[in-house]
This record gives C-alpha cells, structure tokens and sequence, in this order.
C-alpha cells in the first residue's frame, strides 16, 4: 500500500473508532430528534395556567376576554387597589390587568400588575385582545360594520415564475429555497468548523508528542498533511451520513411515538399545540386560509419538482469538501506553528473570520441572491463554499456554477501550497514563539 | 576499505541570516560506528535531517552508495531522532506496524519481525497497550525496534541512550554491536564521550556549523597526544624529579609512600628510552604507559581552540 494510503487509513481507523466519535454519532441525531420534538411536547404539556383578574373601568372589556387553555380572565366587582390586595394574598391569582376610562382615546397606560411573572404568550394575547377590540370599537364608530370589515379582507400570495434565457418557465418557491440553501450553509459551515479544528489538533498532537520527525523520516512532510486532511475528511464525511441516517430514523421514530400518544389523548391538542399563533386567527379567516394553504402546498409540490437535486447534491459535496479542504490546510498550517492549543489563538482568527462573515453573509445573500455581492461573495473561494451553496436553491447559471467551482479549486491548491510550506518548517519548530513575521520567512525558504 | 557507504560534499544549509551548517564534508565508511559529535547547536539535527532529506541543503551533494542521494533511499535509512515520541492513545503494537509499513515494509513481513523483536526484549505483553501506559524506558525500547525494523543500511542514532537505565543502556549497545556485525553503518550523534570510545570507529566533530575535526578514533586520539607518560615507581618524588634531568619535566604526582606514581611530560625532543634510562638508575619503575587523551578531553580540547582561535571580536 502506498504511503499516503497508510496515512489516511491511520487517521481515519483512530478517529473512527474513538469512544468520543461514537458517542457524538448516537448522541447527534438524538439532540437533532430532541430539537425538534421537546418544543413540541413541552408546548402539549405546559401545565402552567395564568389567572388574570381584570379591573375594567372603561367598561368595554368585561365580556370580551376570552379565556383560552391556560388563560383565565376574572371581573371581580372591586376596585383596583383590593384587586391588588386579593392578587398578593392568594395563591390563585397571579396578575391584575388595570385598564383605565379613557381607553378609547388614549389606548398607553394599560397596567399588568403581577407578583408571578406571566408568560411572554400571556402579554401578547392580552396586548392582541384589547388592540384587536380597540379597533373594531373605533370601526363600529366610524359606521363601519363587522360584516363589511371581514368581506374586505384579502389575502394575497405571489406565484413567482423564474424565466430563463431559453423562455422556459419554471414555478420556484422561495421559502423552500431559503430552507434548502441555509440547510446547507449550515451544515458547512459546521463541517468545516468542527473537522477543521480537528486536523488543527492532529498537527498540534504529532507535534506535541514527538513522532513528527520519525515519521516525515518515512515520508514528505507534505504526503503527511494530506493524508491527515483526507482521512480526517473522510471520519467527517462517515459521521454526516451516520447522522442523516439515524436522525431520520429516530426523527420518524418519534414522531409515531408521538402520534400514537396523542390519538390516545385528544386528537385536536397537537394541532392546537403545533399552531399556537393560529389562535389568533379571526375565525372568518379560516375558510381563505384553508384555500391558500391548498395553492401553497400545489406550489411546494411544483418547486420540489422544478429544484435541481442532482446539481445540488452534487454542488453540495463538492462545497462541503472544497470549502473544508481550503480551510482545513490553513488549519494545518497554524497547528504546525504552535506548540499547544492555548497558542493557536492568535492564528485563527484570519482563519475563522472569512467562514463567520460567510456565514453571516449568508442571511443576507438568501435575501437577494442575485445582487452583485451575492455574486462575487459565491465566486471568492474563501466565501464561495456557504454563499454558493445559498444561492443554488434559488437557480445558478451553469457557467457561475463552473467559474465557481475553479477557482474553489484554484483557491485549494493555492493554499495548500501556501499551508505546506509553512507546515514543513513548523513542524520541527518547537518553543519558539511564533509571529507573523516568521511565518512569511517559512513561506520562502526553499 | 571499499566504497563509504555515505559521503557529503561541501553540504550548506542557510535558514534565513543564519548559518546552520557550512561546507561539511564527511565520509562515512561502510560497516562502521561513525561518532557525529559536537556542542549544542552546532549544526548536528540539521545535517542529520539533511541526510534523512526532511530538509535539503542550499548547496553541496550528497551520495548513497555511489548513488546520489534520492527518496528511495529512504527505506535503507533508519533514523531515531533525539525529540522522539510515540502516538499515546495507540495501541503499541499497532503502532509499530504503522511506522514500519511506512518505512515500506509489507504488513506480514513487519509482523514476523516485530514479534521477533518483542520477543528479544521482552516487551510482548504490552503489544496491546496504550503508548500513555507505558514508561518511558518501555517507549524507548518500540522506538529503537522500530528504526531498525526494516533492516537499513544506515542507522542514524541521536542520542541513543537518553532516558535509559544502565541495563537498557548496555542492551542497546550490545544491540548497536551487533547490527554492526551484520554489516550496518551507524552514525552516532551523542554527548555523552564514554559511548564514543566505546562504540565508535570514526567521529567527526561539528563546532559553530562547520567540521573542526574528522579521522578514525584511534588517529584522532594519537593526534591529541602531548607527550605525557605515567610512571609506577618505587622511591621518592624527589630521587625521580632530579633524574629527569632535560629530558622530562614533572607534572603532577601522588601522594609519598611505598608505590608511587608521577606523571611526566618528554620536553626537548627526548625518547621514552632515554627517559626510562636516567629515572632507572635511581628509582625502581614498575609500570610506564602514555597518557593518551580521552574523547572527552580532546572534544574540550578542539572546541576550545576552536572557538579562542575563530571568535575574536
């Protein structure tokens, strides 16, 4: 077997079969599948109910506060200050909601007084309640009926229809692309944060423990880095695919865990659950919502279709291994440099600051994915792996795609040059304290 | 003496403003111990690394039995290095495996020869230890098997016996002995000046980058005689100090009673004879020898004339 072969076999085989590689493969998926469906199970049950009592001296609320599951409103006939005293002697109230006479005119100085502090969702229901009423008294005033308010309601939602060069129309959805494209981002820029650190640690450790020079004794310091980098990429690419693979075993696990849970109980509480901002909806809504939400699903069916999935499967292996191995040699390079983990601050920052502006760049490019600095942010390749991988969802010419992809590849060669050099002399380098300086000394000897 | 089985030309090595070694010429001859000594700092890890092609020089060549000095050498070198270390969380014996295979070695070959190996020294119960459990003499031992697993032609050796104990010191040795017997070349990088007259055949002495001093052992000593001799005597100091007479001055002696001994220097070009005739006539000698200088002395010795004669301001 050649050198290089043997390299990448060792740090795969070590890595791989790890107590701690283990554990994050079984414990991954399990925190995803619990990220999705504790909200969830934490909204069903949240037991904690508020008791509000209400002191109404305008006299308009007093049989307009609904109580929903877990707010209750009470209208004792007293005034505020024994509310008050009621509220902080008892345990079965926990706020007094205060409001004022001239509510009509000047809606400000509405009072929740509280000795437990309510619920972010308490606020919000009471504040879209007296709003809600506020305008409908301030319509009725106006003559306007309830009837002509609810039939002037309209809702609109865009079809967008891209149109290309060759005048084939294609349906896209936006929203679906804005979710594959930072799905994406997000996993590179992981992959390439926790696998890249990964390699830095690897230098850091022959380094630290003395085997380096028995072992470029044997083969190029260069033939080393790489097959570190490659094996390393190799455990991370092992891991991706044993997480996507058990998170969805254990994502749909759950989710008939949870289903058979709930068809026992009530079969309306997930939905109520899962749909706490609908609450709100006005009922004459529903109707026109259910006919939108009929469009919207025909529509994600359509751009599920129209989305390229080869080209973004592919693009997305290409860019989760382009943008780790251009930045994985830069780790490289730093780990040769330092003695100890402690040290490597000073280096990472030029390292880490291009894949956290990329990352925040991110949100906005998928914004606008067709402006100039979208574009130039996807040809860079020390940007291009996040922002491409954002902006492919929303249709990438072909010839962006290509000139991307070269000069990602470019910009890997480039760097690893650049990271070989620096790592052939720093790997034998031991308690020097290292500067920018001598490392562009490294890059010239010969 | 055939072909050296490893020669440097004029080899430099520069690293930016400083000189790390200039224009060394050296012949190693095959089947020899060749003694690399020198200060700290003298250039010695970066010839050694010259010649394991981990750096290359700015100038010079380099020859490999008759061969210029190319990559596929490698697996006829065998190196330990002075900073050596092990993978800790790996299991010895796989470890050992790995390193051999990369020194080219085919899986089953390395196998027979480690088991062998282990065996020799003992240590085959650790084969599936973690490096962190074992000592560092333990270590030690899997680095020196290691390098010399796969049979190299040259065996470059920088200290070789730092942090063993005297029994793994004198297992080593007897091990460099017997890999000389096979027809090994070693070069031997060390401080420690008894190994060299123990073990060495050739040294070449490296100061401030450059050679200052190279032959066989036994020449160089020679060379760093100073006429001085040791005589066993019975009588008194002063009945030998009168019979030198111009052919000798005193240097030092022992202490007076009934076996003596005094060390003397021949001045003016005088013979042993000459000498051992006048001192016979009044005392009675019973053992005469040269003082010849040990490789400590003379490493003392050449660096320090060295540096008086070169490192004026």
């Amino acid at each position: 077997m050649n050198k290089i072969g043997l390299i990448i076999q060792r740090e795969y085989l070590t890595r791989v079969r790890k107590k701690s590689f283990i554990v994050m493969t079984i414990l991954g998926p399990i925190l995803m599948a619990a990220l999705m469906i504790v909200p969830v199970w934490m909204a069903m049950n949240d037991e904690d109910e508020s008791n509000i009592l209400v002191i109404d001296d305008s006299f308009l609320f007093n049989e307009r506060m609904t109580d929903t599951d877990n707010i209750h409103f009470f209208f004792p006939e007293v005034g505020l200050d024994s509310a008050k005293n009621q509220m902080v002697a008892s345990d079965d109230f926990d706020a007094v909601l205060y409001i004022h006479k001239n509510i009509m005119s000047s809606p400000s100085g509405i009072q929740l007084i509280y000795d437990k502090q309510p619920g972010i969702n308490v606020i919000r229901y009471i504040e879209n309640t007296i709003e809600n009423d506020i305008e409908k008294f301030k319509l009725a005033k106006s003559g306007i009926d309830q009837a002509t308010i609810e039939a002037a309601k309209t809702n609109v939602r865009l079809v967008t229809t891209k149109l290309d060069e060759v005048g084939e129309e294609s349906k896209s959805n936006t929203e679906l692309s804005m979710v594959v494209g930072m799905f994406s981002g997000i996993l590179i820029y992981m992959f390439i944060f926790l696998y890249g650190v990964q390699v830095m640690r690897g230098v850091i450790e022959e380094k630290t423990s003395r085997i380096i020079e028995v072992i470029i004794s044997s083969v190029k310091p260069f033939e080393l880095m790489m097959g570190k980098i490659i094996g390393i990429a190799l455990v991370g690419l092992t891991q991706f695919l044993l997480w996507i693979v058990l998170s969805a075993a254990f994502v749909s696990g759950g989710k008939m865990l949870v289903e058979d849970h709930f068809s026992k109980d009530s079969p309306t509480s997930i939905e109520q659950a899962m749909n706490t901002t609908e609450q709100f909806v006005p009922e004459g809504e529903e109707a026109v919502s259910a006919e939108l939400n009929q469009e919207a699903i025909d529509e994600v069916f359509a751009s599920i279709k129209q989305i390229d999935f080869p080209v973004i499967l592919f693009s997305f292996l290409f860019y989760f291994l382009g943008g780790y191995l251009i930045y994985s040699a830069l780790f490289a390079a730093v780990g040769s440099a330092v003695d100890n983990e402690a040290d490597s601050q000073q280096f990472m920052l030029p390292i880490t600051a291009p894949i956290i502006f990329s990352f925040v760049m991110a949100q906005v490019v998928i914004n606008n994915p067709e402006s100039p600095m979208s574009f130039w942010l996807s040809m860079i390749p020390f940007t291009s792996p996040i922002i491409m991988m954002v902006r492919i969802p929303f249709g990438v010419p072909y010839w962006e795609l290509g000139l991307s992809m070269a000069l990602l590849v470019i910009g890997f060669i480039g760097t690893t040059w650049i990271a070989g050099r620096i790592y052939r002399t720093g790997i034998l380098m031991y308690g020097k304290k290292i500067s920018y300086k001598e490392l562009w000394k490294w890059l010239r000897y010969h | 003496m055939n072909q050296p089985i490893f020669r440097a030309e004029n080899v430099s090595k520069a690293y930016a403003g400083h000189v790390a070694i200039e224009n060394i010429s050296i012949s190693v001859p095959t089947g020899s111990i060749f003694g690399l000594l020198g200060p700290n700092g003298a250039g010695k890890t970066t010839f050694i690394r010259i010649i394991n092609q981990i750096t290359g020089p700015d100038t010079g060549q380099l020859w490999f039995n008759g061969e210029r000095l190319e990559e596929k050498h490698l697996g006829l070198i065998g190196y330990l290095p002075e900073e050596r270390g092990l993978y800790k969380k790996m299991k010895v014996g796989e470890q050992a495996l790995y390193l051999c295979q990369l020194k080219g070695l085919s899986k089953k070959v390395a196998l027979e020869r480690l088991k062998y190996w282990f065996q020799k020294f003992g240590i085959e119960a650790w084969w599936n230890k973690k490096v962190e459990e074992l000592s560092k003499g333990m270590a030690q031992k899997v680095q020196f098997i290691v390098t010399v697993l796969h049979e190299p032609k040259l065996l470059i050796l920088d200290e070789p016996f730092s942090g063993f104990d005297p029994i793994n010191t004198n297992l080593i040795k007897s091990e460099i002995l017997e890999l000389k017997k096979k027809g090994t070349t070693i070069i031997f990088s060390t401080h420690n000046m008894g190994s060299v007259e123990e073990l060495c055949d050739h040294i070449a002495l490296i100061n401030n980058a450059r050679v200052i001093l190279e032959g066989e052992v036994k020449e160089v000593r020679s060379r760093f005689r100073t006429n001085t001799y040791n005589i066993d005597f019975q009588g008194s100091v002063m009945q030998l100090s009168a019979s030198l007479g111009t052919y000798g001055e005193l240097i030092e002696h022992g202490p007076e009673g009934d076996h003596m001994d005094a060390t003397v220097r021949l001045v003016n070009g005088a013979t042993t004879n000459q000498l051992l005739g006048n001192i016979m006539r009044t005392v009675e000698v019973t053992g005469f020898r040269e003082v010849i200088p040990s490789m400590n002395d003379i490493f003392i010795e050449a660096v320090g004339r060295y540096n008086r004669e070169n490192m004026k301001p």
